[in-house]
């Protein structure tokens, strides 16, 4: 009888789940890669926008009063951390977009038709793809502080930067890609992104410290994530590479690089554990 | 090939038993499908007709896993689909109706993905990719991009998509709908070639013309039901002799025409009388020769009614179709033409 008989796919041997999953995962990313490679507008416009944030803000602020920033730091180096948190933010922010467009046109169904070994594989590329394109602007962001003379961690501060950037990114890139799955389309998604892009900024460390805002500012900035990932940067440009160093006097206490990575740690693996069901539910 | 084999074993390769499925909930749920059965045996083309909006699309869908069922079961080749999903979709190539395309690549570019979501092999892909595009005749533009495509071209590079992995199956929503005339001839030379080659074809269609051009075995369906099932020179057949359509005047009312219905059934020769409702209460009968054509004009004149119009013709898909619902197929396409929502539509097929 057919039904008890399991090797009925003409298939000698199931190949191995690995070998399956990452031929898919592959397939999956590089397309991402050669929409990428054809219509770079969404890259150059990733970098220009922090770009613009970066020299004008700096030159806004560039006579900042003294004893604004800790240890007579410069504005410009200052501002430096928040860019290049801002730029990797706003890029994994967008990650959900490719996979709401695919929901609408109609071509996830393509790919959920076909026997997809683990269906992860469409959530995973875009992780894989929305990563890389995030560190390569938040590296262009970095390579033209320095030329403006802003700084470059040295050794282990750059191996912090970009953990720190890479733990950032993952937690963001789960939050939009449940997004893309629990909004209606694209148009709410966009609204969404916009709505929270800004506020976010602000209400954080990149644009000014927590001594100069306002208690219940000061507050928001000290639970933003962004300001976790802000700080240990800019300890890291300011030469300390030390996980257990203070970077941030916070309201509630004293955090420290470690803890701040913890944070982010945290908020990653939660988010992709609270859009996992959503996901189970819409690519079965 | 061992589809024989099994698909004998279970009584047919694909198993479609009491499906149902309804959209929305409440007052506005729509029942898609209503207890729809269907066994399609191995090696055959088959042909599902129906109009718009009676289920097809939506039979298509759960058959392929796209759409889970509300009650009934699925089986192709013996597997539950909806336990196994992932070994069905091996044994399934799907061209669905709206072809979603990724406009930034090439055509190429589009089956290399597939086959790698099929698990292909790089050598055997690429030899299958150049077989299909030779097959279907793609050599010229599969390395341009796929936002370029006219409609026949995309409805080619689907084809070969739904080919890439050689299925045993073919599924395919309304496969020339919208095509010029020599896309569609192509397209059906393949879907002929395949069904030789052994390969199980089910496709959806409401052009009558197609299916009875091409199917084997049809089903038609109405209102989420299979409603009538068998070869069309069967089903024809089974419908007697010669249609003829009778008006007595351009517009009837009920009233005259059940009073006609009433005259004509009684003639030698008559088999049967149905009343067109949705043309203007014209009269479709069934005449077993020739000459009660004849006779039924000298009746008429006897009982001082006019004769507007009266054709004859050999039995049709239609007029099984017509048999079956009280209208003609076109009469239920219009009538549903206007209650469609395209958004609705668009959102059922949205994970």
């Amino acid at each position: 009888m057919t039904s008890a008989n399991p090797s009925l796919d003409a298939r000698p041997a199931e190949p191995s789940a690995l070998a399956e999953i990452s031929q898919e995962t592959l397939a999956l990313t590089k397309r991402l890669f050669v929409q990428l490679q054809r219509r770079p507008s969404t890259l150059v416009a990733g970098v220009l926008q922090p770009l613009i944030w970066l020299v004008l803000f700096g030159a806004l602020f560039a006579k900042a009063p003294e004893g604004l920033l800790p240890e007579g730091m410069s504005y410009g180096r200052f501002l430096g951390a928040g860019v290049i948190v801002f730029t990797a933010f706003s890029g994994a922010l967008n990650a959900g977009l490719p996979v709401m467009f695919d929901r609408e046109f109609g071509f996830l169904n393509r790919l959920l038709v076909a026997p997809l070994r683990s269906r992860s594989s469409i959530v995973l590329a875009s992780v894989l793809f929305i990563t890389v394109m995030s560190l390569v602007q938040s590296l262009a962001i970095m390579v033209t502080a320095a030329l403006l003379g802003y700084g470059w961690p040295g050794g282990g501060g750059l191996v912090l930067v970009l953990v720190t950037l890479l733990l950032l990114v993952f937690a963001v890139t789960a939050l939009s890609l449940g997004l893309a799955f629990a909004l209606p389309g694209h148009i709410e998604l966009i609204a969404v992104i916009f709505v929270a892009n800004l506020p976010l900024l602000f209400a954080s460390t990149a644009l000014a410290p927590i001594s100069f805002m306002p208690t219940w500012l000061g507050w928001l900035a000290a639970l933003n994530p962004l300001t976790f990932a802000i700080e240990p940067i800019r300890a890291a440009y300011a030469g300390q590479f030390s996980l257990s160093a203070v970077v941030l006097e916070a309201p509630y206490g004293q955090l420290t690089a470690a803890s701040c990575l913890g944070v982010l740690a945290a908020l990653a693996v939660g988010l992709f554990l609270l859009i996992r069901p959503l996901l189970d539910r819409k690519l079965t | 090939m061992g589809a024989m084999a099994d698909g004998a074993a279970s009584g047919g390769l694909i198993e479609l038993r009491d499906l149902c499925k309804s959209y929305g909930r409440g007052e506005k749920a729509v029942q898609a499908l209503d207890g729809l059965s269907l066994t399609v045996p191995a090696g055959t083309l088959y042909g599902l007709l129906g109009p718009n909006g009676s289920g097809k699309t939506t039979t298509l869908r759960i058959l392929c896993t796209l759409l889970a069922p509300d009650a009934g079961s699925v089986r192709v080749a013996g597997r539950d689909a909806i336990a196994h999903p992932r070994a069905v979709r091996r044994l399934l190539g799907y061209v669905a109706q709206d072809v979603a395309m990724d406009k930034i690549l090439t055509g190429r570019e589009l089956l290399q993905l597939q086959g790698d979501l099929h698990h292909l092999e790089r050598s055997d892909r690429n030899r299958r990719i150049a077989e299909l595009v030779e097959l279907l005749g793609m050599g010229e533009w599969i390395d341009r991009r796929c936002g370029g495509y006219s409609g026949g071209m995309r409805r080619r590079l689907d084809l070969a998509s739904a080919l890439l992995h050689r299925p045993r199956v073919l599924v395919l929503d309304e496969p020339t709908v919208g095509l010029d005339i020599e896309s569609r001839a192509a397209i059906w030379t393949v879907l002929r070639q395949l069904r030789n080659g052994g390969t199980t074809v089910l496709l959806s269609s409401h052009y009558l013309e197609e299916v009875d051009a091409l199917a084997d075995r049809l089903a038609i369906i109405e209102r989420g039901r299979v409603i009538a099932e068998g070869v069309p020179a069967v089903l024809k057949r089974a419908l007697g002799g010669d249609r003829v359509t009778l008006r007595v005047r351009e517009f009837s009312d009920a009233e005259e025409a059940a009073r006609v219905q009433e005259l004509l059934q009684a003639c030698d020769g008559v088999r049967q009388v149905v009343v067109n409702r949705s043309q203007g209460y014209s009269l479709n009968l069934v005449v077993e020769h020739d000459g009660v054509v004849e006779q039924l004009r000298r009746q008429l004149t006897a009982a001082e009614l006019p004769v507007f119009a009266i054709a004859q013709s050999r039995p049709s898909l239609d007029d099984v179709y017509l048999q079956a619902t009280g209208r003609t197929l076109m009469d239920a396409e219009l009538a549903v033409a206007g209650l469609r929502d395209p958004k609705a539509e668009r959102k059922q097929s949205m994970r």
